[in-house]
């Protein structure tokens, strides 16, 4: 008697759970591996009103991205956004994408010339791997009241702010040193000897600027934090940081580099094995209507590829970008070209002797 | 070494030795002295303050009143590592991560003993406690009888003035503790070093020792050699404790000299020995007799010259060769007497529910005025 | 016969999930791990069997001596940790009784209580130039102008024997309170001062303690990611920080696997040294 009533109570139970299995995995999920900012929460709800299916966001970083895709042969996620230069390499090495059917785009919705060079960068044995979503640059955030001479990477090394610099041990540093060394990293890109050669020159610069630095960053917000409290007044890092700051702190802004800001482009690309391509192809277009975008850039503070977008973003920033960027900086943006496989061995080494040589 | 004059016949001289624990005086005014290569027992019951005695003596407490004078200086404020006493612990406390032979060595490295000197006293001392061999082994490989040597010659190889010993015996089973009794009492005569021995077993105290101290809330209730303790107990307290014996409680009806006359609680009249002072009529008492002082006779004019009688029956024969004993019940009152098998020979057929005739001469009798508070300790139970 | 039998598969199933657990998350990631370290990247998406990626770690100075600098930090903080726990520990299991050692005890556990990481930024609160200890001086009028006092060596063995602290304070107390008075006081009564007492009775006694102590915190030190990360700043060059920066930002898995697998071997060795010179063993200590 007491048997029957466990088996059925077992029944029910087993029941149940398998239904409340299927029941979630019926709910469509959309698996976003992205940078902070780039999938707010008021979009997220937007998109699910539209289309019922719930979006679940990863927060990331280039290096990241390509490690958990190569570590699980590119499952995990339905749709990544590494930058445009970083996919081509990452495909050829890992194979962790998938090539994006264009057709599924709604072409009309981007900025022309963005999506061809995009589509130029990411292109691997003629399949295109990645549209463009939302670019910016790197240059120099800097303190003018404090710092006010700093006006290109190679300033940082400067006696007037020894101690109170920082900048990212990663590959946006060796390049924009390369270039106000100048020195042209990109067109080197191909020749690996002439490149180490830049490299080489760029490890015992950064060797000999090591005792101006506070200390590498790695996270933005540490960053900003040594920024607010005075620690640091010289940076290396993104635009947006700078337009942040500078609404806390009028003498704390972006600077465009004299050698040229340095510009990237995060795309939309497809993981190897995504589960849901429809679901990414929808956020795609989703995202890329210029209202949607607007959005976007209010909570990113970077521009992004959808046509017509300017009209719904915010003045404040539209002047904040102007004054970082007169007409001819922004002519002078060094957009990165994809980076071939193979040089990121170069660059690591280089980092890891800058990073085990002794400051002082 | 103190100079001549100093030299005195005590080894220990302890006066006005006082101890509190907050509120609880544990040890309250002791004075005594322990002569020079003798054997002195503390014992008591558990909580009557013996083991903060033997601590002050070893220096791990202070006393907050008195003085302790060993070889005439005062130890007071010497700490336990520069007096001239050694203690065996309870467990003993042989170091687990030395050999036996580092063990004992310990001590004497501590006095800066050259090497050679050392292993030569080492193995004097291993010699005398007839271990000749153990000085490699390890602790845990000792037997508890080995152990127990060691933990002495630990302490008797650094030539104490005085040597405390903490129920040392304890832990031991009955067997091995009776053989250990004998075993110290020889040491203890072969080294000639003064012991003092705590313990609250009262057959180690009486076996061993030349001088016991009975000690009860704080107090030596008696010192005395173990037969004074034995036949002369001076309070009621030592009467119960040292010795098994039977108890009456009951009230003075009326006296005559040290002849006491005492209505027991269970409605006997007894006459008995007063001993101390609190023995006048009306007074509450106790009255003690030893199972050994009671004759037994299968007819009541046997028996006819004892001041007390009885009659009762055999309730239970508790035969234990030459211990054997009777537990005799008075069939009126189902009060019970403990009394000692004469081993004559004439009760050896004696069976339960016999009837028997009891008596004891009034000397063996002793009446002592009711302990205030706690009641005491071994009586026949 | 029967009964051996079914008793041998009974102990095989009661074994089977520790077996299993042992096997598929200890064993296999190590083997896939060993094969990934032997695989030398020749040119993109091609490999080759080889030692090579264990031969840079001693071809190339800068891994060589990253993991000299991080085994010899972790030894100092070992014995600092040891030297700071040491009396703690005995003040706990020796001289405190009841609720008030409890109440240290769970002191030392309370830290424990929230993540390495919140930990490690209470410090850089507390040191960062702008901090806590630098205004409190400069406010005191000890110091004129503000001082960094994160970012140094000396800052990345504060933060490891404060994280260290509590897993050398464990098994010390637990040996400690295992000591029984008796020896220590048998100790001072047979001659001992304060010191012999400690180097001839306490120190062997707590040997077991202090060596598991030891290896738990030498290994939690030289394993330790965070800590070394945030607080050393530029000049932090730890161990791991290479076998993250290998796998993670360098897509080098061979190489990461392969530092992965000197760590373990050359950590190992170390410990082995330091149970041969403190003549203890291994089954001693952890029995």
């Amino acid at each position: 008697m007491l048997k029957q009533k466990l088996k059925m109570v077992t029944g029910l139970l087993v029941g149940a759970s398998v239904l409340g299995l299927s029941g979630a995995a019926n709910a469509e999920t959309l698996r976003l591996l992205t940078w902070g900012g780039y999938a707010p929460e008021n979009v997220i709800e937007l998109f699910q009103k539209e289309t019922g299916i719930e979006v679940e966001v990863t927060k990331s970083n280039n290096e990241d991205m390509i490690s958990k895709l190569r570590a699980t042969g590119g499952s995990g996620f339905d749709l990544a956004q590494p930058s445009q230069d970083r996919i081509a390499g990452a495909q050829f090495e890992h194979e962790i994408y998938k090539p994006i059917d264009l057709s599924k785009i709604n072409a009309d919705l981007f900025i022309a010339s963005m999506m061809d060079g995009t589509k130029k960068n990411t292109t691997v044995d003629g399949k295109v791997y990645g549209v463009p979503h939302i670019w910016g640059t790197s240059g120099l955030i800097v303190n003018r009241k404090e710092a006010g001479s700093i006006a290109d990477y190679t300033d940082l090394c400067s006696e007037a702010v020894a101690g109170k610099v920082s900048y990212r041990l990663k590959r946006p540093t060796l390049i924009g040193f390369a270039f106000s060394m100048g020195m042209d990293p990109f067109a080197a890109y191909d020749d690996t000897a002439k490149y180490s050669e830049i490299m080489g020159k760029v490890e015992e610069k950064l060797i000999d600027c090591k005792s101006n630095v506070k200390s590498y960053w790695s996270g933005g917000d540490a960053l900003m934090n040594l920024i607010r409290s005075g620690e640091v007044t010289a940076a290396m890092a993104w635009d947006t940081g700078g337009w942040k700051l500078n609404q806390e702190n009028a003498d704390v802004t972006f600077v465009a580099p004299k050698s040229g800001a340095l510009g990237w482009i995060d795309t939309f690309a497809l993981p190897a094995k995504t589960k849901n391509e429809e679901a990414a192809y929808k956020w795609i277009n989703f995202v890329m209507q210029p209202k949607i975008a607007a959005m976007i850039t209010a909570s990113a503070g970077n521009f992004t590829a959808s046509k017509g977008a300017d009209e719904f973003a915010e003045p404040a920033l539209k002047k904040q970008f102007q004054d970082s960027f007169p007409p001819e900086a922004i002519d002078n943006i060094k957009w990165y070209p994809p980076v071939p496989a193979g040089l990121e061995d170069i660059e690591g080494k280089v980092l890891d002797r800058v990073k085990a040589a002794q400051s002082n | 070494m103190a100079n001549g004059a100093d030299v005195s016949e005590f080894d220990l001289e302890c006066s006005n030795l006082t101890k509190r624990f907050g509120g609880f005086t544990a040890v309250n005014n002791i004075s005594f002295n322990i002569p020079n290569g003798s054997f002195f027992s503390i014992l008591g019951p558990s909580g009557c303050g013996k083991t903060t005695l033997l601590r002050m003596l070893a220096g791990f407490l202070e006393p907050d009143e008195g003085d302790i004078r060993i070889k005439n200086r005062s130890m007071l404020g010497v700490p336990p590592n520069k007096r001239p006493v050694n203690m065996v612990f309870q467990h003993l406390a042989l170091f687990p991560m030395m050999t036996v032979a580092e063990n004992i060595a310990y001590g004497l490295k501590r006095q800066g003993v050259p090497k050679a000197e050392i292993a030569v006293k080492v193995q004097s001392a291993l010699d005398r406690i007839n271990l000749p061999d153990a000085g490699p082994k390890r602790v845990d490989q000792l037997s508890g009888g080995q152990k127990q040597r060691i933990a002495i010659a630990r302490c008797l190889v650094l030539d104490p003035d005085v040597l405390l010993l903490d129920e040392p015996l304890g832990a031991l089973d009955l067997k091995l503790r009776e053989h250990m009794k004998v075993e110290l009492k020889q040491l203890q005569s072969q080294f000639g070093t003064t012991f003092v021995y705590i313990t609250h077993d009262q057959s180690e105290a009486l076996v061993m020792s030349d001088q016991v101290a009975v000690m009860n809330n704080g107090v030596f209730e008696q010192v005395g050699d173990p037969q004074d303790l034995y036949y002369n107990p001076k309070t009621a307290f030592v009467a119960g404790f040292v010795g098994d014996t039977n108890r009456w409680k009951g009230v003075v009806k009326a006296t005559s000299g040290s002849e006491v006359q005492v209505a027991t609680d269970d409605g006997l009249t007894l006459t008995a020995t007063g001993i101390g002072q609190g023995c006048k009529t009306g007074d509450a008492v106790d009255i003690f007799v030893r199972p050994e002082s009671v004759a037994l006779s299968r007819s009541a004019d046997a028996l006819s010259g004892m001041e007390n009688r009885l009659a009762g029956q055999v309730k239970n024969v508790l035969f234990n060769g030459a211990n054997s004993r009777i537990l005799v019940q008075d069939p009126t009152n189902g009060g019970e007497i403990m009394v000692t098998l004469p081993q004559t020979g004439e009760f050896n057929d004696l069976r339960a529910g016999q009837d028997l005739h009891l008596g004891w001469k009034l000397s063996q009798a002793k009446c002592f005025a009711q302990e205030a508070g706690k009641a005491s300790g071994a009586e026949v139970a | 016969m029967k009964l051996g039998n079914s008793s041998k598969l009974g102990l095989l199933l009661l074994m089977a999930p520790l077996l299993i657990w042992l096997f598929a998350l200890i064993l296999l990631p190590h083997v896939d791990m060993f094969f990934l370290s032997i695989r030398e990247k020749v040119a993109p998406r091609v490999y080759q069997t080889s030692m090579a990626n264990y031969m840079e770690f001693f071809n190339e100075p800068l891994y060589w001596n990253t993991f000299a600098r991080t085994a010899v930090m972790s030894i100092l903080t070992t014995a600092i940790t040891l030297l700071i726990a040491f009396p703690i520990s005995y003040y706990i299991a020796k001289m405190l009784k009841g609720r008030m050692k409890a109440f240290l005890f769970v002191l030392c556990l309370l830290p424990f209580w929230v993540s390495e990481l919140v930990r490690t930024f209470g410090w850089m609160i507390l040191l960062r130039e702008t901090g806590i200890v630098s205004s409190t001086l400069q406010w005191m009028g000890v110091v004129d102008g503000p001082i960094e006092f994160l970012y140094t060596d000396a800052t990345i063995l504060v933060g490891l024997v404060y994280s260290s602290m509590l897993f050398m304070v464990v098994p010390l107390v637990s040996t400690l309170e295992s000591l029984d008075d008796s020896y220590i006081e048998a100790g001072y009564d047979l001659g001992g001062n304060g010191f012999t007492v400690l180097r001839e009775v306490v120190i062997p006694h707590a040997m077991p303690g202090i060596v598991s102590g030891c290896i738990v915190v030498f290994m939690l030190s030289l394993g330790n990611y965070l800590t070394p990360v945030l607080l050393g700043g530029k000049d932090s060059l730890w161990f791991t920080e290479q076998i993250y920066a290998q796998f993670i930002t360098r897509f080098n898995w061979e190489q990461g696997a392969a530092f992965g697998f000197l760590l373990l071997i050359l950590s190992s060795l170390i410990v082995w040294a330091g149970l041969k010179l403190s003549r203890q063993t291994l089954s001693e200590t952890m029995g």
